[in-house]
């Protein structure tokens, strides 16, 4: 087994909302910005934010610790509210507005930047079959892999992430 | 003189960090790229990048709320 190269980084992706699209992002393109090879291994909701139209969103349900500026104060939102039908579209919407006043990047521009990049982008096929997506729906270019297709990229990895 | 200039101003994180590496591309080894950021952030994360990528951050300043950074590519 070959030793890590101190630059190497892996994430695994797991998740497919708005506000956990972030954080693989920012982390991928800004390693590869670094001079650092980045694999990104998506499985589960995180195939989400590998479809070519993405219509990404937030909720707020079960998420206490979610609190948006609004009228001078942070507000944040019940669960008995945030199951209303059109609350959660009306919190994405709110969460997308203001990523805009902030100067902060779309996921499509992050996600174009990192394919610009050569980030290495896996789908899971396990999580593909699951969820019947086809890759025709997905960006290219993009592998598709199993567990041991990211366990060999792990075993080559310095750091590995797992969001 | 910078050979190069980027104005960063009003993009955040990751952004400056991103645009700024692309400019780095287009310049040659010893040459400069100056970069103006709004991003309080970008001050730790210019120190970082250009600590990890070899880069020489040759000064930096800070006027009115614009951080402007001249970096040297490494050559």
């Amino acid at each position: 087994m070959s030793s890590p190269d101190t630059n190497t980084m892996s994430i695994i992706v797991t998740k497919g909302s708005l506000d956990w699209a972030y954080p693989p992002f920012i982390l991928g393109t800004t390693a590869a910005a670094m001079g650092l090879e980045v694999t990104m291994f998506f499985t589960f909701y995180g195939l989400n934010l590998l479809m070519k139209d993405l219509s990404l969103q937030v909720s707020s349900l079960g998420n206490p610790a979610m609190k948006m500026p609004m009228m001078g104060m942070h507000m944040g939102m019940p669960n008995i509210v945030s199951a209303i039908p059109g609350v959660d579209a009306a919190a994405s919407k709110m969460m997308k507005n203001l990523m805009k006043k902030k100067g902060i990047a779309p996921i499509e521009d992050l996600r174009e930047l990192a394919v610009e990049a050569d980030v290495r982008m896996i789908a899971c096929q396990m999580t593909m079959d699951m969820f019947e997506y086809g890759t025709e729906d997905m960006i290219e270019p993009l592998e598709i892999g199993g567990a041991a297709t990211y366990i060999e990229v792990a075993t080559q990895s310095h750091i590995n992430l797992f969001i | 003189m910078a050979d190069q200039v980027l104005d960063a101003k009003g993009l955040n994180c990751p952004l400056p960090i991103l645009k700024a590496k692309k400019a780095l591309k287009s310049l040659e080894g010893g040459q400069t790229l100056e970069i103006q950021s709004t991003d309080p952030g970008s001050v730790a994360d210019f120190a970082a990048f250009c600590r990890t990528t070899g880069n020489e951050l040759v000064e930096q300043s800070d006027t009115d709320g614009v951080w402007t950074y001249l970096i040297k590519k490494a050559g």
